[in-house]
């Protein structure tokens, strides 16, 4: 999928006829599609949700209140907390910095932002443990019989500071995963405008951050916005980079997804399909505000159209 | 200041405010982290309530325990890691061992320090077969017929299905004289019905009797008897080989850790309240077999008389079954291609 169609809405056309199929083919396709959709994407779904209520509503509500499920509530929505806005200011500044400007290095840094898109989530955390962990770079420092700096050494054991198996390393692997999506979102949009608007705006005596919220700001808000709920979506949903780093700690460093594995295996399988369900219905609702935001997105483009 | 920079201001720190971490709860409180393998939740779930009733009987604290559980190897592998546990309780002592000489967060001799080589219950692997045992699985020989799908976890991550390995291999020992390359040759067309290796016990189980893949499951016997009891309607069966293994999950203080932490004491005490009465009658409940007399006698109905073998005596211990079975390499790797 590439970012710019979806956020790149073309000017309406009258309708035309545009296809000679005859109807048959249209509607045997149209029923192929939907026929597929409906076996691979809303069967499971569904069946998620029949799951959930397999033990009635009880105790689909006494799994949702466990106190184990709550904080994995908790983690999740801390770790997209503090994951989604970082994020969202890396994305706007990169982009901005890739789109607006010329220097060396632009491609390196493009190259970067897609690096976690590219290599396996899995990767991703055993690169922390490898550098935070107690056998990694950090750890060894910490553990080593002649540190450099022994005080550094002394506070950083003294403190406990835990990356690795702590909710740091979950918050860190979670920022990895989702780096890309704001960024990769607003690159192509910020790119095809152009830099007139901003130029004129120097012209004619504005600041750079007046340039920024007046200019730059109001026409990238939709590519932003979306950005921002997929940069979420991801962020919830994480399962294989948390997993590495968690340590899986009931209570304490299990994420949604780690806790809905845990259940299962647990043999509570109705219990996993009820958090699972949670979980879904959060996809949904990410669905829900993408379309409104594609909507909104879309009219946006009609009325300057038409003005 | 112009007004747009306060606004963004303003919401980068009613962000900031909102996704703050909560600040950690009062240091007073003792915390244990056990770090255990897969088929142990249950116990542990119950045994860590009576510890926690025991101690605030004796000493007026509180404690609050807990609980991380995996295959057992990257468990070890985890607390190697960083992994912050007070008490390890994993399904073989080479685990244990390995976090010993990996990390030196507790030291050589940890298995000397209980009694009973550290292992306060011991177990043993069985099959667990299909309502009705279609296959006609009674022992060992068995499972290498063709057509017959065996289910077993992956013995480089399960402490489990190591110890399912070495009992096979320990019967195609006896089965052939003392032969090595015989027993090989058992042990391959063993593992050539393995349709799929999970990491963990209880991945194996959930593969087996969730997902109904495979007619044997080679497991622990508790885990066995757990499936027997959480899915009674699909009429498993455990079936016992004539000859098994003496599998001693052991346990262990992490001393550094707890030294640290300052919960030596503590943790010492729920890992010697395992032996007492109280822990070894939940062990026996459990299904894992009790070391006491007393709690060994009253459950004597539930487990079936078996010969076993240990590490010991047939493969001269775990660091040297480790060494030519699962190391790089080594026997598995030899015998096992995917």
């Amino acid at each position: 999928m590439t970012p710019a169609a979806t956020t790149f809405h073309p000017p309406r056309e009258p309708r035309r006829q545009l296809n000679t199929e005859p109807v048959w083919v249209r509607r045997l396709l149209i029923s192929l599609a939907l026929s597929f959709l409906a076996f691979f994407l809303f069967l499971p779904l569904a069946f998620v949700f029949t799951q959930a209520f397999a033990k009635g509503i009880g105790f689909y509500f006494k799994s949702l209140t466990d106190p184990l499920t709550w904080s994995a509530i908790k983690l999740t929505l801390l770790a997209t907390g503090i994951a989604v806005p970082l994020n969202c200011v890396f994305g706007v500044a990169a982009a901005w910095a890739i789109a607006k400007f010329d220097f060396r290095g632009k491609n390196l840094l493009l190259t970067l932002i897609d690096l976690p898109f590219s290599i396996s989530p899995v990767i991703a955390g055993l690169i922390y443990v490898l550098v935070f962990g107690a056998q990694g770079w950090l750890g060894l420092y910490v553990n080593a019989e002649h540190p450099w700096f022994p005080w550094l050494a002394h506070w950083l054991d003294e403190q406990n500071f835990k990356v690795i198996f702590a909710v740091p390393g979950i918050v860190l692997a979670t920022i990895f995963v989702t780096v890309p999506f704001v960024a990769r979102e607003l690159i192509p949009l910020m790119q095809a405008q152009g830099r007139n608007e901003e130029e004129a705006a120097r012209v004619l005596g504005a600041s750079g951050w007046q340039t920024f919220f007046r200019v730059t700001l109001p026409n990238i808000k939709w590519a932003l916005i979306y950005g921002v709920i997929l940069c979420n979506a991801r962020a919830m949903g994480e399962f294989g980079a948390v997993s590495v780093v968690s340590g899986k700690i009931r209570g304490q460093t299990n994420t949604i997804p780690l806790h809905i594995e845990a259940l299962y295996d647990d043999y509570n399988f109705t219990g996993a399909f009820a958090v699972a369900s949670l979980l879904a219905f959060l996809a949904l609702i990410t669905l829900g505000l993408k379309t409104w935001v594609e909507y909104q997105n879309a009219r946006q483009d009609e009325t300057e159209i038409s003005s | 200041m112009n007004k747009p920079v306060q606004r963004f201001l303003t919401i980068c720190l009613v962000a900031l405010a909102v996704t703050a971490p909560p600040i950690a709860a009062s240091a007073k409180e003792i915390k244990l982290l056990n770090v255990s393998y897969d088929p142990t939740r249950e116990f542990y779930t119950e045994y860590n309530a009576a510890f926690i009733r025991y101690w605030k009987a004796k000493t007026g604290d509180e404690v609050s325990i807990s609980q991380s559980h995996g295959g057992s190897g990257k468990q070890a592998q985890s607390v190697v890691n960083g992994l912050e546990a007070d008490v390890v309780t994993l399904g073989l002592a080479f685990d244990i061992d390995a976090i010993a000489t990996q990390s030196r967060l507790l030291p050589a001799d940890w298995q000397k320090k209980l009694p009973n080589n550290s292992s306060p219950y011991t177990s043993t692997i069985v099959f667990l077969v299909r309502k009705g045992n279609p296959k006609g699985i009674k022992d060992w020989e068995d499972l290498v017929k063709t057509g017959v799908k065996v289910v077993v976890p992956n013995p480089k991550t399960s402490g489990g299905a190591r110890w399912a390995y070495l009992a096979a291999y320990a019967y195609a020992l006896g089965q052939n004289h003392q032969d090595d390359v015989a027993a090989k040759v058992f042990i391959k067309k063993l593992y050539q019905n393995v349709p799929v290796l999970d990491p963990g016990a209880r991945g194996a189980t959930v593969t087996f009797a969730q997902r109904e893949i495979g007619d044997v499951l080679l497991t622990w016997e508790n885990e066995a008897h757990l499936v027997l009891k959480e899915f009674n309607s699909a009429g498993y069966e455990i079936v016992t080989p004539h000859q098994s293994i003496l599998a001693e999950p052991p346990v262990a203080v992490v001393e550094r850790t707890t030294k640290r932490r300052g919960t030596t004491a503590v943790a010492q005490a729920y890992l010697e309240y395992l032996y007492s009465d109280e822990g070894q009658e939940l062990a026996g409940k459990h299904f894992y077999r009790p070391r006491n007399a007393k709690a060994a006698a009253k459950f004597a109905a539930q487990f079936t008389a078996v010969e076993l073998v240990t590490i010991d005596q047939v493969f001269g211990g775990w660091a040297k079954a480790q060494k030519t079975h699962f190391a790089d390499g080594g026997v598995f790797d030899q015998i096992y291609h995917p």
